[in-house]
């Protein structure tokens, strides 16, 4: 059964083991270790998830119960960039449902969708902590500010080049 | 202002420059930073700093202000066997309209280390955590390197000045959810477990992390931890304008001419930081109201622009100082429109955990959401009312989280009644009939 289990890469293996070596149990690492397979491959796929557990030695169902907890922990496949548009109160007051709009004419994508060529997923997040430059969002790893819904497809357009 | 006069005044971002990159350890201790540090290690018992402490009267900068004094006498000091005690910076900034923490945190890490070190030293304390959200990367690369570097001079690690004591600081950044600033909630999810919070008694102090005594602090609460020490407590008191002590962090955004985030004595007044910091209102916008500390405190009215920004005076008026950090209801925005969003924000945020939370927070969001699109009826105010009475009163729920979605529930039907009303009488959203119109 167990051999059914693809193995974790030896960079995700030393990754988590350098965070148990400071915790006082295994399973302690659940979020850490989630997070650094999902930045080795995108997302956390089933198979992952089982590596996973069976690495930390808990059960894959309460790793389950982990990973769907926490918004950031991917468990379907996401687009190439993450789109992290933060509709919170000051930003919602600064027009990010227009922003929201523009990402659905523009790209065909409302949240949790990702687009046909996989480039983009478009997510709702939690205040991002930026509010006197609102609206903003995360594209990828970078916060954008006072972001022009005119300008965002190009943006957006101009990122994806850089990126290929 | 010279330099000096500067650490003085505005001790917090005295270093604080967002145009260039935050000071390196070296830099940092050029500018006068682990002078805390120098002060107190060995110097100093922990029972001495924290008599500091708490005559510095410090109080909770995280939303719930807390005197941090007492809430770490809490911490047992006596000889507890070999077990661990954790020492947590809660850099979890997520409560809608804040925005504070993430500039003490880009801008000056190692102003948060010193304090956290101290903290850590005065609870006698071997392990700390920054347990940082995840979107917050630029600080959390910061941090990381401001500690490889404290270990390199000595200052993190063992026998930290020659003291015999020892501290190991690492970093946690986070994977999503409102609910793991809530401390036990952050426990538990420091734990590698999901956050739902934790039934108190037993308080984290006792029985925290790992069933070990714990400390949960905010960022801004730590950051002036070194100045306090290195100052005293009677500098620290002198700092503040009514009977709270020290400087705070005070943000305005919405629709003002300039939001932005402000050091300033604590009590100052809300029309100084409004009007003075940010500038009043945008051309075209007049102001309504604005909830004071984030999106879980009661809207405050135009009546009270002249009070203080402190604890006891934010709280007499019906209000909490919360965060800190305001966010402005203009004349164009729809005050339903407005709680609805803060409203679902919770319902989404909610871990699950407890009935009234879990059902009742989707249940207020849904009316809300009805009442904007025209689809209101009568008795529906009245049902919302009735939320705000179950969800909102303390004891019904498991942690603050739902009691804190109600408050600007409960005031706008206080102050925006008429909104509301006219909602369900024209079947419409006024607001959007008039944007439609413009």
């Amino acid at each position: 059964m167990s051999e059914l289990i693809p193995a974790l890469s030896a960079d995700e293996l030393a990754a988590i083991d350098a965070e148990i070596a400071h915790a006082p149990y295994r399973d302690a690492v659940a979020v850490d270790a989630l997070k650094i397979v999902q930045r080795h491959r995108g997302w956390v796929s089933d198979e992952s998830l089982k590596a996973i557990a069976r690495h930390l030695t808990m059960s894959a169902d309460e790793l389950e119960g982990v990973a769907t907890f926490y918004n950031l922990i991917y468990r379907h496949p996401v687009g190439e960039k993450v789109i992290l548009l933060c509709n919170s109160v000051s930003c919602w007051i600064k027009g990010c449902e227009t922003l929201r709009a523009r990402c659905r004419e523009g790209l065909g994508i409302d949240y949790g969708q990702t687009t046909a060529d996989k480039r983009y997923t478009l997510l709702p997040v939690t205040c991002l902590g930026a509010c006197d430059k609102a609206p903003v969002l995360m594209l990828g790893d970078v916060l954008l500010e006072n972001v022009n819904p005119a300008g965002l497809m190009a943006t957006l357009g101009a990122s994806g080049e850089e990126g290929t | 202002m010279n330099a000096l006069d500067r650490a003085l005044t505005h001790p917090l971002t005295r270093n604080v420059t967002p145009e260039r990159r935050p000071f390196d350890l070296a830099a940092y201790e050029a500018g006068g930073g682990y002078g805390g540090l120098h002060t107190a290690i060995g110097k100093l018992t922990p029972a001495e700093c924290l008599q500091i402490v708490k005559d510095s009267n410090l109080r909770g900068r995280g939303g719930a202000g807390f005197p941090t004094g007492l809430k770490w006498s809490f911490v047992p000091m006596e000889d507890g066997g070999p077990g661990h005690k954790y020492l947590i910076c809660n850099a979890d900034e997520m409560e809608p309209g804040t925005f504070k923490d993430r500039l003490l945190l880009e801008c000056d890490p190692h102003q948060l280390i010193e304090g956290m070190i101290l903290a850590a030293y005065t609870i006698g304390a071997d392990v700390a955590y920054v347990f940082i959200r995840a979107e917050y990367l630029l600080a959390e690369r910061l941090l990381r390197e401001a500690i490889r570097d404290c270990y390199g001079k000595g200052y993190l690690g063992r026998n930290i000045l020659g003291s015999g004591y020892n501290l190991d600081m690492h970093v946690h950044s986070s994977a999503g959810r409102y609910i793991c600033g809530e401390e036990t909630a952050l426990i538990s999810s420091l734990e590698g477990k999901r956050a739902n919070p934790r039934a108190k008694p037993p308080f984290p102090q006792v029985s925290g992390l790992w069933g070990r005594p714990t400390i949960v602090n905010n960022v801004e609460t730590l950051c002036n931890v070194p100045h306090i020490i290195e100052r005293g407590a009677q500098w620290f008191n002198d700092l503040g304008l009514t009977e709270d002590a020290g400087t705070k962090m005070y943000g305005v955004s919405g629709r003002v001419k300039n939001p932005g985030c402000w050091e300033l004595p604590i009590g100052t007044p809300i029309r100084e930081i409004l009007e003075g910091c940010a500038g009043g209102m945008e051309d075209g916008y007049a102001f309504r109201g604005l909830l004071p500390g984030g999106g879980s405190t009661d809207f405050l009215v135009a009546e009270h622009l002249d009070l203080a920004m402190d604890y006891g005076t934010i709280g007499k008026a019906g209000s909490r100082m919360g965060t800190g950090t305001m966010i402005v209801l203009d004349d164009r925005t729809c005050p339903v429109a407005f709680v609805q969003n803060l409203v679902a924000f919770f319902a989404r945020e909610s871990c699950g955990f407890c009935t009234p939370c879990r059902e009742g927070l989707p249940w207020s969001a849904q009316l809300l959401a009805e009442l904007e699109a025209g689809r209101g009826q009568a008795g529906d105010l009245d049902t919302l009312a009735m939320h705000v009475d179950f969800i909102g009163t303390p004891g019904n729920t498991h942690c603050a989280l739902a009691p804190g979605a109600m408050e600007p529930l409960a005031s706008g039907l206080k102050y925006f009644r008429e909104d509301f009303q006219r909602h369900i009488d024209g079947r419409a959203c006024p607001y959007c009939e008039r944007e439609a119109a413009a």
